[in-house]
């Protein structure tokens, strides 16, 4: 059976631009009713038809999981990625009628923690949006420590000092601020639970320090924001389903099989989850590995590929789809 | 109109009964003349009106009667429901889902109201009006979980998800096939299936958990297991071992047809929504052989089903004692003629 999620139908009741590169948007049911329930650090994956293209972008749920009137993402410009943000940006409007999925969590709190230590950077804060109003409304204990490159870019950062005052703690590059990350990760009470979400770089940097540090690997929990990346066109041969497709510039792997008509279970189209994973029947060339899925030896191994965010550059590629 | 609730027991005097209806829409687990493990899930999704899928959650005219044995369970054990500190939030989720599936199967028993946080539920066969505050433990006579799974038939587990596995850190278990929450709380998946034979060597459970970790809200999933038991007692647990287990001598030629009961689990799952973990019904049903036998297909099946189990598993499902027993009263109902395919009676 397919692990793929249930379609919900909403309309977009408002665009609201949040600062120079982010803007928020909400969604509303069109048949009025609630939306499901989600808890903090949940995805949609949102379907963008642009023309004859169908994107499919996941993005964390920001709003307060105690409010299924509506669902609101935030959406950072990306002038260089495959365009989707660029559409939402600029071809949405409230009253846009689209498609997302049910929610998806991913990066989920463990409730056991005696307390919930945040990182985030730029916008790796919306998933921690929704879980410090989860954690708040229960009297939960969490700390958050948000990078961000300017004052004005700090996506909802006035929001969330105003809401939670100190414990909310602001960083900002061009003021060369930096978490004093080695001290805060050796003065945690027992119990403490470290979640990060930010560029890849800084990911690796806080996990890495968290070992190193001691802290027991089922204590850290992180998100990657590993959006799909533009590249060369490349030819796929998809042998069960004995087609030929081409995978363009802007497209994904995965969204050039899928508009080939060939529908591999997917969740979180970000390299993680590791649903999409496909076989390589044969290859001559060279994989572009982007997923977080797969073990170095599946990379170097070549009978593997995660489509969502993977690419390949060489004369074929035959896959077992 | 309503379901007819009877009244009877499931200890003492045993007087558990189905009726015709409930014996055509019972859930035969057996979908050709053998039986081996097999990752064996499907959608569950809605199924045939007048079967036990008709509704997700699924109330029967026993559901008086159990609830009723459930309480007595309780009260001679409490530690049959057991939540550990973290899941009170997945108990206030399953709350939800039980009142919502039992009130749109049965609006003529259950009736669900919600303003906002503030909520109340009517179960008219259990006599209970109550209006509380969603979230707000204060505001309920037990813990979220304990409240309604006492009002909702079958045992329930609920699985922390975390670390790419299943922690089995809540649960009601009154009605299980011999084995003990007590005694696997807090364990993970692979530690509580430790004592299941073959499966592992087939690398069932690995695939299993990672099927059931990617379940996802609004898609649960189900599957059915089995196994027999003597006289139709819910509660046969590790616990109270020493009073269902010596039942299993007194199978007698003369009896059988009325003492072994062939024992049907429908086990669902479902992705909870604000705490992100699963809960797994297990609801049981009971047939006892008399009963089964009225659709002679299910007689011919069980018969060959039963003869030619492999040893490993009958020793599993308590069976060895009885099987031979069982075996010769099957095979005088089975004319050796062909069984058509799938699970109904013809």
């Amino acid at each position: 059976m397919s692990t793929g999620t249930t379609k919900l139908d909403v309309v977009v009741s408002d665009v609201v631009p949040v600062n120079e590169l982010v803007t928020r948007f909400h969604f509303r049911r069109r048949d009025g009713q609630l939306l499901p329930t989600f808890s903090g650090g949940a995805h949609v994956v949102v379907e963008m038809r642009d023309g004859e293209r169908t994107r499919l972008n996941p993005y964390s749920l920001m709003g307060s999981p105690l409010d299924t009137r509506e669902y609101t993402i935030s959406v950072r410009r990306d002038n260089a990625g495959r365009g989707g943000s660029l559409f939402m940006h600029r071809q949405v409007r409230p009253g846009t009628e689209m498609v997302v999925s049910y929610p998806v969590n991913l990066f989920s709190l463990d409730l056991r923690a005696r307390k919930h230590l945040m990182l985030a950077g730029g916008i790796g804060i919306t998933p921690f949006m929704a879980q410090t109003a989860q954690l708040a409304a229960d009297g939960g204990n969490f700390e958050l420590h948000y990078t961000c490159r300017t004052a004005s870019l700090g996506t909802y950062a006035d929001l969330l000092r105003e809401r939670y005052d100190r414990r909310v703690r602001l960083y900002h590059d061009d003021r060369d601020e930096r978490v004093d990350l080695d001290r805060l990760l050796s003065s945690q009470p027992l119990g403490t639970h470290l979640y990060v979400c930010g560029p890849s770089g800084m990911i690796g940097w806080v996990r890495e320090r968290a070992a190193a540090l001691g802290w027991p690997a089922e204590t850290v929990h992180f998100e990657h924001f590993a959006a799909p990346q533009p590249g060369a066109p490349f030819d796929v041969t998809l042998a069960l389903s004995g087609k030929k497709i081409r995978v363009d510039e802007q497209q994904s792997l995965l969204e050039a099989i899928e508009a080939a008509g060939v529908d591999p279970p997917y969740l979180c189209r970000g390299g993680v989850c590791g649903q999409c994973e496909t076989n390589v029947i044969s290859h001559d060339g060279k994989f572009i590995h982007n997923d977080h899925w797969l073990s170095e030896e599946d990379h170097r191994s070549g009978c593997k590929i995660m489509p969502c965010v993977s690419r390949f550059e060489g004369r074929s590629l035959v896959l077992e789809r | 109109m309503g379901i007819t609730f009877r009244k009877e027991t499931f200890r003492d005097d045993f007087t558990f009964r189905n009726s015709p209806e409930h014996i055509r829409r019972f859930p035969f687990p057996f979908h050709e003349d053998s039986y081996m493990y097999a990752v064996n899930i499907e959608p569950h999704v809605v199924g045939p009106k007048g079967s036990v899928l008709e509704n997700l959650i699924d109330v029967d005219e026993h559901y008086v009667a159990e609830m009723q044995d459930r309480a007595l369970v309780l009260a001679e054990d409490p530690l049959r429901c057991q939540s550990l500190p973290h899941m009170t939030l997945a108990g206030w989720d399953l709350l939800e889902l039980l009142m919502e599936q039992q009130a749109l199967g049965y609006p003529e028993h259950f009736t669900l109201t919600r303003d906002g946080d503030r909520w109340r539920w009517i179960n008219r066969p259990l006599g209970i009006d109550d209006s509380f505050t969603f979230g707000d433990v204060s505001t309920l006579p037990y813990g979220p979980m304990e409240y309604i799974t006492r009002q909702s038939q079958g045992d329930f587990c609920i699985l922390d998800q975390r670390d790419g596995n299943l922690w089995m850190d809540a649960g009601m278990v009154t009605t299980q096939a011999d084995w003990s929450l007590d005694f696997d709380i807090g364990m993970n998946f692979f530690e509580w299936h430790a004592p299941v034979p073959l499966a592992h060597e087939k690398g069932i459970f690995v695939r299993a958990l990672k099927f059931l970790t990617n379940i996802q809200q609004g898609k649960p999933a189900r599957r059915l297991n089995w196994t027999m038991t003597i006289n139709p007692r819910l509660d046969t647990s590790p616990e109270n071992y020493h009073k269902w287990g010596p039942d299993r001598a007194t199978v007698t030629p003369e009896n059988v047809g009325d003492k072994a009961h062939l024992r049907v689990e429908l086990q669902s799952f479902w992705r909870l929504p604000r705490s992100n973990a699963i809960v797994f019904p297990i609801r049981c049903y009971l047939i006892k052989m008399d009963e089964l036998v009225t659709q002679p297909k299910w007689a011919r099946r069980l018969h060959r089903v039963i003869r030619d189990l492999p040893e490993e598993l009958a020793n599993y499902k308590g069976l060895t004692r009885y099987r031979p027993t069982l075996v010769e009263w099957l095979s005088r109902l089975d004319d050796g003629s062909p069984t058509s395919a799938g699970f109904g009676p013809d």
